[in-house]
């Protein structure tokens, strides 16, 4: 039947063209060309937690309000995932922490105090990637446990909790399993090894609830969390410094960073406070949106 | 990947694959066996009386748009007050593979009972079969073949959507998954992923050989006669003993 036929014909013929502009002009399109100028945006990248992203969200709207385009590219996962890309070029800026960044791209390092993690930092980073001035807010890893877990051991400090390590159940993402700073560096510096691990979320509601409801003992929050006041936990002191310092600095890409940026992200840096962290995270766990928290403190601290 | 399967590290301790595997069977089995006892009693009824078939499709396909990630978490922030053990993880991931398998069985159930050949069922009601009696003699034995087949289903549901468990900090095939995801270890998350679908190939191979021997041959050798050519009586040949009788 010549009809059938015909329409046969003309559905390979289309399908055949699809797939073979498949196949030209393929390349790579997370490559970057040419050393992008600060004309094609910068693109802000972020971790996959709100705070992260509310940082990363504050740098955008405060470049755009200097004139400076700037795209976000949020909720990428963790480091392990958004430090290839910062390499690879598919961002260009990023707000990190500063002792966690030192702890992935250099193992051995031992600097754990705030200046010595920011210069060990500096050494640490690969070419064509620079960090801009460290903000004095901070936030770090806290190993925290209940009142009641806290009043039943007496635990001020993590040395105190390493000695009931192994009748307690630790709750933390599922990075901590292979991470110095998790798993590994609590056995390795405090002696710690407890009875199981639980791999919930990092410190957000699955494990905020686990630890209210008894599921595990002690659990990976961070020190910023509104969690911690709401809910009367304890957040360990780390008397042996395995959690080291995180101060909030933005890590660029060298060719990014003219001078405009750099004042911008500066700027910011400098009017950052650890309680300012605190109170837009509430803000934040009450739902309300990373845009107009950021809006909110960049207006607060005239830099929209 | 080969390189991952191959290291014995692997294979030791609590996140071995063997264990991960064993637990992930057992958070499907439970899921199915529950599922079960829903579903098919459900479809039983539904397809003997034909009363209900309406809000049958209706909820079957409710259930079937579930989110099943954003529940089981949900489901996590509530219940977990309630148990201070990793029930509080177990019991939500269960209900939730539950819901998610009750609609496959309960419908392959209900259309294979009204699939049955209405003349067997109108037979064994005229030999005084009670309805009971005409529901397991008669219409389950038919219906066998779209009841497994809805197990079938319903399993290759679950084993795939087990995964789930591990994000809620419970075993299972999801742990290699979302751990690899985390720790940028794709070997891992790889291994994850063809053992899950492994898994789901053999279960169903051998759900489909259990029908092989549970179905009644009578059913898979079944010719189907069509209603408008008429049955030609075979000649007889006479026997022996008719023609005797007619012998002078």
């Amino acid at each position: 039947m010549r009809t059938r036929s015909v329409i046969t014909l003309t559905a390979l013929a289309a399908a055949a063209a699809l797939a073979l502009t498949a196949c030209s002009g393929g390349g790579d399109p997370l490559s970057a060309d040419a050393p992008a100028t600060p004309a094609d945006g910068i693109i802000v990248g972020s971790a996959d937690f709100p705070e992260s992203q509310l940082l990363a969200t504050i740098y955008a709207q405060a470049l755009d309000a200097a004139g400076i385009d700037a795209t976000t590219k949020l909720n990428i996962g963790s480091r392990e995932v958004y430090i290839p890309a910062l390499l690879d070029g598919s961002i260009n800026l990023l707000p990190e922490y500063s002792g966690a960044t030192l702890s992935y791209l250099n193992k051995e390092s031992e600097a754990t105090a705030p200046d010595e993690v920011n210069t060990a930092l500096g050494e640490a980073l690969p070419d064509g990637i620079s960090m801009l001035t460290p903000s004095d807010a901070q936030d770090s890893d806290v190993l925290a446990v209940t009142r009641a877990t806290a009043d039943k051991y007496n635990l001020k400090t993590i040395e105190d909790l390493a000695a009931h390590a192994g009748d307690m159940v630790l709750g933390g993402p599922p990075e901590w399993k292979t991470r110095h700073e998790g798993v590994l560096g609590l056995e390795e510096v405090y002696g710690a090894t407890f009875k199981e691990f639980r791999t919930l979320d990092v410190g957000g509601p699955l494990t905020i609830s686990a630890l209210t409801n008894g599921q595990i003992d002690a659990a990976d929050l961070y020190s910023t969390s509104p969690a911690i006041e709401e809910n009367d936990f304890v957040s360990l002191v780390d008397n042996k410094n395995l959690f080291r310092a995180q101060n909030i600095v933005p890590i660029i890409a060298e060719d990014q960073a003219t001078d405009e940026v750099t004042k911008v992200l500066d700027a910011i840096s400098a009017a950052l406070t650890t309680e300012d962290l605190i109170t837009m995270n509430g803000r934040l766990a009450n739902e309300e949106s990373i845009d107009d928290v950021a809006a909110d403190w960049l207006a607060e601290h005239d830099l929209s | 990947m080969i390189d991952y399967l191959i290291d014995p590290a692997h294979w030791t301790g609590s996140d071995a694959i063997g264990v991960l595997i064993v637990q992930h069977l057992v958070y499907t089995g439970i899921a199915l066996l529950v599922a079960a006892l829903i579903g098919v009693p459900i479809g039983l009824y539904v397809g003997h009386t034909g009363k209900g078939t309406f809000l049958i499709a209706g909820v079957a396909n409710a259930l079937r748009a579930l989110p099943t990630l954003g529940l089981v978490i949900l489901l996590v922030l509530i219940i977990a007050p309630v148990f201070a053990s990793e029930l509080a993880f177990v019991v939500p991931s269960l209900i939730v593979l539950v819901l998610l398998a009750v609609p496959p069985i309960m419908t392959n159930t209900y259309a294979g009972i009204r699939a049955v050949d209405a003349s067997a069922v109108d037979a064994a009601v005229g030999m005084g079969y009670r309805p009971l009696k005409v529901l397991f003699a008669v219409q389950v034995p038919c219906a066998l073949p779209l009841i497994l087949s809805g197990f079938r289903g319903a399993t290759l549901q679950v084993i795939s959507t087990a995964t789930i468990a591990a994000y809620v900090s419970l075993g299972g095939l999801g742990r290699l998954i979302i751990d690899g995801r985390a720790q940028n270890d794709y070997d891992q998350m790889m291994v994850g992923a063809v053992l899950v679908a492994l898994l789901a190939l053999l279960v169903d191979l051998g759900i489909g050989l259990i029908g092989r021997f549970a179905v009644s041959p009578g059913l898979t050798r079944r010719r189907i006669r069509s209603a408008t050519r008429p049955t030609t009586p075979r000649p007889t040949t006479p026997s022996p003993a008719s023609s005797a009788l007619v012998a002078p």
